[in-house]
């Protein structure tokens, strides 16, 4: 590797960072003034990419090109208005929560309209007029359109800049973001300024997007990978400074373009290929930032929302009546078995509802009565699930040996990713742990000699008796109920309450004698080693385990079980996952847009029962049949 | 009671579950300054709050012959209903002129059509000549007397009708007291009328026409500033601590 190949890739780095300026700084507008982490911001950026290809091609020439960029902008700004209004305008007072949800929901409506009106295919985009040649530097040609992205980026950002620090409308916003509430005590329309930020940060979205479109096809996949990066570049940043996301996307670019640079290096007694890196680079480096400098590079410590939220109510245990109904629901599925013959199907999703059962319960524990909201619960379903592959094909465990220490995998994960975690605390906690399980996803990924990387490990089936569905059904039963049990033992029990005392008022749980973060510590160990339950009987039932069955997405998957089901209820997360399990294998399995469809019903779950299903139907059953003698 | 610029019957407030006001009752007439007194806890900020519709509230509420109770914080600032909040809440990133120009609302009239004064950055800065001499200062970086005149001048941008003053005089030195009760009486040669939540009789003695005790949110007395600066035994009973 010369010096000039390190040189020539550091300005690809550069050229790379504009796009992820752009998402970025408009994600950290959002935020800072309306408190909304925008998960569709991702898909904001994608659209922009198929908007401009579509001005770039029908119009054609150069004013399709460089005007569709501009259009491209207004439109997408435009949308993001309009998202704003008919949606999150409605639910600003719900908890946060419910806001990510919201917008994770706008991700899978969008995605789906896309392919709708684009397709499936990657559409590469014609290349920029008055651009298109390359321009010798280090020795390499660079294409004349990366140099331009290099440039616009640092244009865009003292643009911004002025705006924020010259105009009304930079002022208000710099203000609002303090407290917006004094905003509006002062006569400033909240609405409008909400609007108009949603929209400015839509429009830099699409802007990034649109000038992706000559360097990069547009993808169905780029909204994930997108919002994952500006997640990380912003926390990275830190929350509500565009320099600070500069800076981040610099920095975070250059270091996915020196591992390319160096690539293989022998260090004697290993051989390393950096290049590998790049997946988790930027976790790396998020990770690192948030331990140093838990408010990123040039954030400050949130303003306090002042909280509208009701405060939650206490846990109750069990009722008779509830102990009854879970007692009814054992004994038949119990009986279930007796399908096998019939309907063979029902034993294998039923096996399917019960892990996610245990996904979801483990992932509400820290949630729900801790009060961390995690954003990587997939990494000890991971951790789990490839424990017990690898110990059966590698150390040739037995089946139930490899099912007992999957939990353990897990532990050993969840202590060590928990120890960093409870350090933080919001937004700040959720990202960090969405970088731990893109550690651990890119990790089984890249490791192909050990994980057998994007083709995972194969023919892990299980061994009689529990090779029947019906046998594995009645294994995978009585884990769930063990689980359950063990997680509702430590929330009734002393353990559980100062984990709650920690949640709802850290200082005073620390001034009565709580260490506030060894519980929480404690607690999310806990839920992780429960997770690597599901994750084992996961590895199992489906005779494999790939990366796939880890990524991002399980994790999603967690937290809208656990949020329809309902966080302040103990049942909830029972009902959330059984509802979504079935639903996302019947009902899906219909229609070819089955990710808008689940989409809009989580709208409109969101909008309909901003306490989840089973908060929803308790609230009912307390309004109906209030005993005498019950608890007020 | 015709030209009360403000009305309150029957107001109740509530934080969260909690409710704070049971039932107060009072007016602020046109260049009024009329005094909300009690001890901490009885109610003056959260009656404040509530009039701005910061806080669940209930009641009648009419201000310069509008109907403000189901208007929200925006619309009744738009009216011309100043605040100050007694915690200041200046915003610490903006400097003195750009929190000036976080007020900044259009010129308005009394509802007889009488214009109302029209408060610039200048003119403040002759009523508060220490923030004409930090125009650029972040907010975060002053005193607290500093940032006391500063809320005060912010609120004056939006060239209010009526000010909701809350606790002018808290926490800050005697100096800056003795200048918030000139500025108080300034304001009110000007036309204004003022609403000034207190628990310091001497400071409230300097500047108010009549007095409404509140304990435990509700109206416990009722007179003229004369009439109270000689009643020791409602001062007892409801002020001295």
């Amino acid at each position: 590797m010369t010096l000039n190949a390190l040189l020539f890739q550091a300005l690809n780095g550069l050229s790379t960072a504009s796009g992820l300026f752009f998402i970025a700084a408009g994600l950290s507008l959002i935020f800072g003034v309306t408190r909304i982490v925008n998960i569709a911001h991702g898909s904001l950026y994608m659209l922009g990419t198929y908007i401009a290809y579509s001005l770039a091609t029908k119009i054609g020439g150069a004013f399709g090109f460089w005007g569709g960029i501009v259009l491209t902008a207004l439109i997408v700004g435009v949308i993001g208005a309009l998202i704003e209004i008919v949606l999150l305008r409605r639910i600003y007072r719900a908890p946060e929560l419910f806001q990510l949800l919201a917008t994770f929901a706008l991700v899978l409506v969008i995605n789906d309209a896309t392919l709708w009106l684009w397709g499936p295919e990657d559409l590469l985009g014609p290349r920029a007029p008055g651009l298109a040649g390359a321009v010798e530097i280090f020795g390499r040609r660079l294409p004349s359109y990366d140099l331009f992205l290099i440039f616009i980026a640092p244009a865009v950002l003292i643009v911004l800049h002025f705006a924020l620090a010259k105009t009304r409308f930079g002022r208000l916003m710099r203000a609002a973001t303090q407290d917006r509430e004094m905003v509006g005590a002062l006569g400033v329309n909240q609405a409008v300024l909400f609007t108009s930020v949603f929209a400015l940060g839509a429009l830099l979205a699409g802007l990034g997007g649109a000038l992706q479109v000559a360097r990069e096809p547009a993808n169905l996949a780029t909204d994930l990978v997108a919002i994952g990066d500006a997640f990380v570049v912003v926390v990275v940043g830190g929350m509500g400074s565009i320099t600070g996301a500069y800076l981040a996307a610099i920095i975070i670019a250059e270091v996915k373009a020196l591992c390319i640079a160096i690539g293989v290096v022998n260090l004697g007694f290993v051989t390393v290929n950096f290049s590998k890196f790049t997946l988790v680079a930027e976790f790396i480096v998020m990770a690192i930032v948030l331990i140093a400098r838990p408010y990123g590079l040039l954030g400050k410590p949130q303003g306090v929302v002042r909280s509208v939220a009701e405060p939650e109510a206490p846990i109750r245990p069990a009722t008779p009546m509830l102990k009854v109904l879970g007692a009814v629901v054992l004994v038949l599925l119990l009986a279930l078995p007796l399908l096998a013959q019939t309907s063979p199907y029902v034993l294998v999703l039923a096996t399917d509802v019960l892990i996610a059962v245990i996904f979801a319960t483990s992932l509400h524990f820290i949630m729900g009565p801790g009060g961390m909201h995690s954003f990587g619960h997939a990494a000890y379903f991971g951790l789990g699930a490839y424990g017990a592959a690898l110990l059966v094909k590698l150390a040739g465990f037995p089946m139930l040996a490899a099912l007992f220490t999957a939990p353990l995998v897990a532990l050993l994960g969840a202590l060590l990713f928990g120890w960093f975690a409870v350090r933080l605390s919001g937004v700040y906690l959720a990202m960090l742990t969405l970088a731990f399980a893109q550690i651990v996803w890119a990790l089984v990924f890249q490791w192909e000699g050990f994980t057998g990387g994007s083709n995972g490990v194969i023919g892990v089936w299980p061994a009689a008796p529990f090779n029947k569905s019906w046998a594995y059904f009645l294994l995978a039963l009585a884990f769930t109920v063990i689980a359950i049990l063990v997680l509702r033992r430590f929330l009734f029990a002393p353990f559980g309450y100062a984990m709650r005392a920690g949640r709802d008022s850290p200082l005073r749980a620390e001034a009565i004698g709580i260490d506030v973060k060894r519980i929480h510590w404690l607690g999310f160990a806990i839920a992780g080693c429960v997770c690597g339950i599901a994750g084992g009987l996961f590895a199992f039932a489906k005779g494999s385990i790939s990366p796939e069955a880890i990524s991002v997405s399980r994790s999603i998957d967690g937290l809208v079980m656990v949020l329809l089901g309902g966080i302040q209820t103990l049942v909830g997360p029972i009902v959330g996952a059984s509802v979504y399990a079935v639903l996302q294998d019947t009902v899906m399995r219909q229609t070819e847009y089955w990710r808008a469809l689940l989409g809009v019903i989580i709208l409109v779950l969101v909008l309909a029962f901003p306490q989840g299903i089973a908060g929803a139907l308790s609230a009912l059953s307390r309004k109906l049949g209030r005993k005498p003698g019950g608890a007020a | 009671m015709n030209d009360a610029m403000l009305s309150v019957a029957g107001l109740q407030a509530w934080y969260g579950a909690a409710q704070i006001l049971h039932d107060v009752s009072f007016n602020v007439g046109r260049g009024e300054v009329v005094a909300l007194m009690g001890r901490n806890g009885a109610g003056k900020t959260t009656t404040m709050k509530a009039l701005m519709g910061l806080v669940s509230r209930r009641g009648a509420l009419r201000f310069n012959g509008a109907d403000i109770a189901g208007l929200r914080p925006f619309e009744i600032a738009r009216l011309g209903l100043g605040f100050t909040p007694e915690d200041r809440r200046i915003f610490s990133e903006l400097t003195v002129l750009e929190n000036l120009d976080i007020g900044r609302q259009p010129p308005r009239q009394f509802a007889d059509g009488a214009a109302a004064p029209v408060w610039t950055p200048e003119r403040l800065f002759a009523l508060f000549p220490n923030l004409g001499e930090m125009p650029n200062r972040p907010g975060g970086r002053m005193s607290g007397g500093e940032q006391q005149m500063l809320t005060v001048a912010r609120t004056l941008m939006g060239n209010p009708l009526l000010v909701l003053l809350d606790e002018p005089s808290e926490g800050v030195a005697p100096l800056i007291v003795e200048q918030m009760a000139n500025t108080i009486i300034e304001l009110k040669k000007e036309g204004l009328s003022i609403l000034l939540s207190e628990q310091n009789i001497h400071f409230a003695r300097l500047v108010s026409d009549r007095v409404y005790v509140l304990e435990k949110g509700e109206i416990h007395w009722q007179g003229t500033m004369a009439e109270l600066a000689g009643n020791l035994e409602v001062q007892r009973a409801y002020l001295t601590v």
